[in-house]
């Protein structure tokens, strides 16, 4: 499989990592490298074989419906860039902010 | 019910699928420990793992899939024994992950159905075509900063089910009765609260036109996170109307997601959320397939509770209501347990006029819901005893139920204290039909000439002089006799 | 005391409790040599304070009489992959700039609760994403080791990765011990290029809760030291059951080390003939047939035995790992943590800030992980490669029908100078040949440091064992080990010497 510049440019973009465009095509290269190699997969005859989701051959693990976490505003937002305190002030919360999104 | 949309070319058909997102009645979250309270402070029911802070991982909360089965039995589903959870992944401001963990592939409850109970009283089959389990996103506000939104990650992490119908409904009233429908199955079953208005449950509505009796289905379009019977409805004839026209002026339709515009009343496309979906759905590596053994669906299959469709025909057959009675009384949980109530001891259709006619009316002018009548089922038994031993008259009893309604007081206590009782003393009543055929001399002669109708303005007579508690029975009766001769 | 960061953790252990010193000394002796050492690069945060005040909790506990067991006041550095309470915590990433967690992670909590010593956060590939610990942000780890004759001699050699900081740490006697992670052979690999002993356990062993998560189905903590006795006894510090993390083995927590030294008398080594590839350097194939010489002479049974789809391994590995990263890292937005580079709508922030955070080499296997899960590819790239992952663990399920262990060597290659296969990501990816395979497939994995080739550079040998047995491994390992009586000891920077 070889990737053309808008492929990737359309990848990028699904993956919203910004890529300037003059790299673009070296990158389509190295990308194109690595799938080519990949695809030796496709030699190998795989019908009627399972995929495999986990290598923890376990079953499920359950939680309790028991509420023993959150009710710490501050924990979750101390890393925030530009939080904002709620209305009543920091102790009844607060939201992370991103540049406005018109819906 | 036949729903067509005049067209210039001709009458349209309207195809309408909805998927219903459902939240989950739990006390935690799906798969973190903290809590789905309505109406708390942004970002205090948020754990890290819902924040999604590096390195957090889900864990599964094992009664929010109880509940999931117990609706798939509910809609009487095929149960997946085997299901597993994929991650969803797009970017958004409320979706803190990059993806929503949902199930996609493998769900947990496949095919299965809701009945319909149609105003003329047969029923109509709407398919499932599935329900699966996710996680809800955040909520974004846009209206709080001029250049910023801003986010409340409460709700991330609350569980939902999602649930898809098949595109079996033609049109807006079909759809709203199949919400409220599913709703009332949620609630019986307590799996979800079906409180629209916090948001517990909305809906995606997909709609798409085609020429009338043609068995095509063309492109549909989806309105997203619709969240009232009424929108729904609203939604469904917008956007049914509009494609019609660009139909018929040659435009396509093409597949999108639309916006509900609930103060214009019509939807709009979102042209931001549509550029380059690809969700790249995988089984998400941080959790196991969700199995589940025969005997623990069978537990849960035995803790149902009565539903509806079954409550109804037991009222139908045991009570011998009518199927449009059995309907309206089954519509809501508290409806069929306070008509149960009221039923007891007394004759069931009499039990429903009242619930159905004077209650509902009664709730309805007062904008109440059964739930906080003022009118309990016990109260209303008590009223119903009355009428039954013959110490008020049905009239009197209308009286005495708007009283109760207002004050709260008691059946007995209300007649005690007015003394409503009914008068039985064949003296006291023959006095006042003497009274009222002697001065009627008119009316007398007309009714002896051949106007037997005539008979009910005596009978309203003598009820008027007796402030209604005469026994209509009774005053009937003398009535005849006088008249006679 | 300034040799006591020389000591292995065995050795620092009978030490601490024979009163020969203090934990404070010892981490004092630690913090010297990470000063000494800094121009390999090997921490990206040192925590000298942390450090010193566990050291003193520590003596006083043992004052006390209530020391927790051999570890501790035991002085171990931490990949800084592992978020620490209050302590930034960066994945060698620029995106997670200024991250402090306000949690700890189970593993490191488990050593913290072991008395362990926190000496500082140390340098990985980003995201731990490399082979050689050059695609952090805070810059490549030199390799403590020097070539001292050929063509990479006086060069700066990678340490190998993504755990270089942590192998560089131990080889360079700052710390005992260390935590990596290894999702492809990340702990391995490097264990391999600096001359100490690496240990992937079973998947699920060590909980993943807390780790900044690259590939979740293969990610797995462990223990890099200087001995394989270490190991075992790190590990049991590090491992156990976690409810939090919905993959981790509700299982018992043996003790690794019991019936370490018990030899191998009798155990059946298998020599997967898979493992012979083309062009493989002749020193390695001679070391690989030295290990099953030196196993033979320890009573052991070597058979050939056959893994018929180890080929496909590395390919194999190369769609699920960077695609389950493109979705792991996708909550690196700006929002709620780390980096934030403004923009004048939702989108062009995010692609502003991941676009600058990430390096290259995240980048690429993010758009590849993108790539291979987009609608239309998912069958082709994805689902193949699970159906080939379930053959590949097939083939180890039927060889371990027949043997307890597997031999291979560990990596293609001994450490290479910093900045060679920068421009091929195939040929960078080729290191991990002989240590995906049992990634794939969830297994136990341990590199012991074997010999040297003709430059003089370490060589490790790697050995696989069943799902949950780490007790057979750190045995063979242990033997293993002992046949091969590996002593160098590298100098420290180019010239140093050995």
């Amino acid at each position: 499989m070889s990737l053309d510049k808008d492929t990737v440019r359309k990848i990028a973009f699904l993956a919203r990592i910004r890529v300037p465009e003059d790299a673009l095509e070296p990158l389509a290269g190295e990308l194109s490298n690595i799938l080519g190699w990949v695809e030796q997969l496709s030699e190998v005859d795989t019908d009627g074989v399972e995929p495999m989701t986990s290598v923890a051959d376990l079953s499920w693990p359950r939680r309790q419906d028991v509420v023993n976490d959150g009710g710490d505003a501050h924990a979750v937002l101390a890393n925030a860039t530009e939080p904002e305190a709620a209305p009543g002030g920091e102790a009844k919360g607060g939201f992370f902010t991103v540049p406005k999104v018109v819906e | 019910m036949s729903y067509l949309i005049e067209g210039e070319s001709g009458d349209w058909d309207v195809v309408i699928g909805l998927e219903v997102h459902a939240q989950i009645t739990s006390q935690a979250k799906l798969f973190s420990g903290s809590a789905t309270a309505f109406g708390a402070g942004p970002n205090t029911q948020v754990s890290l793992v819902d924040a999604a802070m590096p390195g957090m991982l889900p864990v599964i909360n094992e009664y929010c899939v109880e509940q999931a089965v117990k609706t798939g039995l509910g809609l009487k589903a095929q149960i997946n024994r085997h299901s597993v959870f994929e991650r969803k992944n797009y970017f958004y401001a409320d979706l803190p992950q990059g993806y929503q963990i949902s199930q996609f592939a493998e769900p947990i409850v496949g095919e299965g159905i809701v009945v319909l109970d149609m105003p003329d009283g047969t029923t109509r089959e709407i398919g499932i075509e599935r329900l699966h389990m996710e996680q809800d996103a955040g909520k974004s506000m846009h209206d709080q900063d001029p250049k910023r939104s801003f986010i409340d990650l409460n709700r991330s992490g609350v569980a939902l089910m999602e649930i898809v119908s098949k595109p079996d409904l033609r049109s807006p009233e079909e759809a709203g009765m199949y919400v409220r429908k599913l709703r009332s199955i949620l609630r019986y079953l307590g799996t979800c609260d079906g409180n629209m208005e916090e948001g517990s449950m909305r809906a995606d509505v997909n709609v798409s036109v085609r020429p009338a009796g043609s068995g095509e289905l063309r492109t549909r379009t989806e309105t997203k996170n619709v969240n009232s019977v009424r929108f729904i409805m609203q939604v469904i004839e917008h956007e049914s109307a509009r494609q019609v026209q660009a139909y018929e002026s040659d435009e396509e339709i093409v597949q999108e997601t639309r916006l509900f515009d609930a103060a214009r009343g019509e939807t709009r496309s979102m042209r931001s959320k549509e550029f380059a979906h690809d969700y790249r759905y995988f089984p998400d590596p941080d959790l196991l397939p969700v199995v589940l053994s025969e005997d623990e669906v069978e537990a849960i299959r035995a803790s149902l509770p009565e539903l509806p469709d079954d409550i109804k025909q037991r009222f139908i057959d045991t009570m011998g209501l009518t199927a449009y009675d059995a309907g309206v009384l089954v519509a809501d949980k508290e409806t069929a347990n306070y008509f149960e109530q009221v039923a007891k001891g007394h004759d069931a259709k009499i039990a429903a006029n009242w619930v159905t006619g004077n209650l509902f009316g009664a709730l309805n002018k007062a904008g109440r819901s059964i739930a906080d009548s003022p009118v309990t089922a016990d109260a209303l038994s008590e009223l119903l005893d009355l009428m039954a031993d013959d110490t008020i008259s049905g009239r009197i009893a209308k009286d005495v139920f708007e009283e109760m309604f207002e004050t709260g007081r008691g059946a007995k206590q209300i007649v005690e204290d007015k003394g409503l009782e009914q008068i039985t003393d064949t003296g006291a009543i023959e006095a006042a039909v003497d009274a009222v055929v002697t001065d009627n001399p008119d009316q007398v002669a007309d009714f002896r000439g051949g106007n037997e109708k005539a008979i009910g303005w005596f009978v309203g007579q003598v009820m008027k002089a007796t402030e209604g508690k005469a026994n209509p029975k009774l005053v009937n009766e003398l009535l005849r006799k006088k008249l006679a001769k | 005391m300034s040799e006591l960061n020389k000591k292995t953790i065995a050795e620092a252990a009978r030490g601490l409790e024979d009163g020969d010193f203090t934990s404070e000394e010892l981490t004092r002796a630690c913090l010297d040599a990470m000063e000494a050492a800094r121009d390999i690069n090997a921490f990206i945060t040192e925590t000298p304070d942390i450090a010193l005040a566990r050291a003193g909790e520590s003596d006083a506990r043992r004052a006390a009489g209530n020391a927790t067991g051999p570890l501790d006041g035991i002085p171990i550095a931490v990949k800084d992959l592992f978020c620490t309470e209050g302590v930034l915590t960066t994945a060698g990433s620029h995106i997670l700039d200024g991250f402090t967690p306000p949690y700890e992670s189970t593993v490191t909590q488990n050593l913290r609760d072991a008395g362990a010593v926190m000496l500082g956060k140390t340098n990985l590939d980003e995201f731990a994403m490399g082979s050689a610990n050059i695609t952090s942000y805070y810059g490549p780890v030199k390799n403590p080791w020097t070539a001292d004759s050929g063509d990479k001699q006086g060069k700066d050699l990678v340490p190998g990765g993504s755990s270089g900081g942590s192998a560089a740490a131990v080889a360079a006697l700052i710390a005992p011990g260390a935590l990596g992670t290894d999702t492809g052979g990340s702990i391995r690999q490097p264990a391999s290029f600096t001359g100490i002993v690496g240990m992937k356990p079973t998947y699920g062993r060590c909980s993943r809760w807390g780790i900044v998560a690259f590939a979740s189905s293969l990610d797995q903590a462990g223990p890099l030291t200087r001995t394989v006795e270490d190991a075992a006894l790190l590990l049991g510090g590090m491992a156990g059951h976690d409810a939090k993390d919905s993959t981790s083995a509700p299982m018992d927590l043996p003790d690794f080390t019991a019936g370490l030294k018990d030899g191998i008398r009798g155990l059946k080594v298998g020599i997967p003939k898979e493992y012979t590839m083309d062009g493989m350097p002749a020193e390695i194939e001679a070391l690989w047939a030295q290990g099953r010489d030196w196993l033979t002479g320890q009573g052991a049974q070597c058979v050939e035995v056959s893994l018929p789809h180890t080929q496909y391994a590395l390919p194999t590995y190369y769609i699920v790992a960077p695609a389950e990263a493109s979705s792991n890292l996708a909550r690196y937005d700006g929002v709620r943590y780390g980096l934030r580079v403004p923009g004048d709508s939702l989108d062009d922030m995010y692609e502003a800030t991941r676009g600058e955070g990430f390096g290259e080499e995240v980048r690429r296997r993010v758009l590849i992980g993108t790539y291979v899960l987009s609608a239309g590819y998912y069958d082709a790239y994805y689902i193949k490669a699970q159906k080939l992952r379930t053959l590949i663990a097939r083939d180890f399920q039927n060889a371990f029908a027949d043997v307890d262990v597997l031999l291979t060597p560990t990596a293609p290659s001994a450490a290479f100078v910093i900045g060679e296969k920068m421009d091929d990501p195939v040929a960078m990816y080729l290191n991990d040949i002989f240590t995906v395979p049992a990634s794939l497939a969830g297994l136990p994995a341990i590199s012991v440091p074997a010999g040297l080739d003709g430059d003089g550079l370490p060589l490790g040998l790697h050995l696989i064992a069943k799902p949950f047995d780490e007790a057979t491994l750190f045995r063979a390992a242990f033997a293993l080990e002992d046949a091969a009586g590996f002593d160098a000891k590298p100098g420290v920077g180019p010239g140093g010497g050995s």
